[in-house]
């Protein structure tokens, strides 16, 4: 079945753009948040375990 | 939503900002939620690292917002027909429905699984049936169908101090369990006296309000009972070993103006024009009333006042 599509107008194109960048910032949020919570649970001297 | 090209019928008149999205949470409610987990966490009786706490409170409070959404979205149809919500985003067609509904849904999973791995499974859990309660059992079963809607939905609300705690303990106690009580009996109170202010707005949007079903006296008479039933409860945390000296002279002074403000709003006369602004005016008392019992919670502890 053939869509029919719409170009963005400059508004829906700039909301969006609003959007993307609200979500990259939310994920890049998660990322340092999970890395720092796993460098607390984990404890000092991480580095020294013997491998 | 992210798709190159929207399809035509998927295109929104007004597009949807972030702070659209940021409006289905409910940021007022939430700062509620973050303030009284934050207590709940405080009172706990052993030290939470602060790096812990941030992303319980983080989560906790974006799973409130979640069921926010979720409530919106199921609610978009009598949201349109009230004054006090008609701005939201669905009503005004800048979210469509099931934008907001996926949002909550991706909200709720992301902040349960987060407080679980980050945090601990016991307050994830109780995050999960808390979303659960105000979205299925409150907004979806009660909300149009019972005038104890609010009565029973409270439960939703009074939950953020325990998970606070148990994020902290990974247990619950009696002692977080009574910071659930004085939320779940204040809440009756303190929307039925919005309820007294808004009830034409209730009724039109068929909202089954104490004061739509069972008329203005009956909801006096009840804000009376409950707030016969809170003011005592406001005196467990004593016992319980969370409170000093100086909550329980706060909760003392507090309580008696609450008593004495709920009789004086139940005397007014039924077709009063003064009704509404007394209504409001007990309502933004009964806001005042709970932010300052927990700040005096959370002040004694962080300032030191040993517990009774």
């Amino acid at each position: 079945m053939k869509q029919e599509f719409t170009p963005l107008t400059q508004e829906q194109a700039k909301a969006r753009r609003g959007r993307n960048i609200a979500l990259a910032f939310v994920l890049g949020g998660l990322v340092i948040l999970f890395f720092v919570v796993t460098i607390v649970r984990l404890g000092g001297h991480v580095a020294d375990r013997p491998f | 939503m992210a798709d190159v090209m929207l399809t035509k019928a998927h295109t929104a008149e007004a597009p949807a900002s972030v702070g659209d999205f940021v409006a289905l949470l409910k940021p007022r409610v939430m700062s509620l939620v973050i303030f009284t987990a934050l207590v709940g966490m405080v009172l706990a009786p052993q030290p939470i690292h602060p790096v812990l706490a941030v992303a319980a409170l983080l989560c906790i409070a974006v799973g409130a917002g979640a069921s926010a959404a979720l409530n919106m979205w199921y609610d978009a149809d009598i949201d349109a027909v009230m004054a006090r919500t008609k701005g939201r985003p669905i009503p005004q067609g800048r979210i469509a429905a099931e934008d907001a509904l996926g949002f909550g849904l991706i909200l709720s999973a992301a902040s349960i699984a987060s407080l679980g791995v980050l945090v601990n499974w016991m307050a994830a859990g109780l995050l999960a049936f808390t979303i659960f309660f105000y979205a299925v059992i409150y907004t979806m079963a009660l909300k149009r169908r019972t005038a104890q809607n609010i009565v029973i939905g409270g439960a939703a609300g009074a939950l953020p101090p325990v998970i606070g705690w148990a994020s902290v303990t990974g247990s619950i106690e009696l002692a977080p369990l009574s910071l659930f009580a004085i939320i779940f009996l204040w809440t009756p109170p303190h929307f039925w006296a919005l309820a007294l202010a808004k009830s034409d707005d209730y009724a039109r949007a068929g909202i089954p309000m104490l004061p739509v079903t069972d008329g203005v006296r009956a909801t006096q008479d009840q804000i009376v009972r409950y707030s016969l039933l809170l003011v005592p409860a406001t005196f467990l945390p004593v016992p319980l070993h969370i409170a000093g000296l100086p909550y329980l002279l706060l909760a003392a002074l507090l309580g008696v103006a609450f008593l004495v403000l709920s009789l004086r709003l139940a005397a007014i006369p039924e077709k009063s024009p003064a009704l509404p602004r007394e209504g409001m005016k007990f309502f933004a008392f009964s806001i005042l009333y709970l932010f300052a019992l927990f700040a005096a919670l959370l002040i004694e502890r962080i300032v030191g006042v040993p517990a009774l």
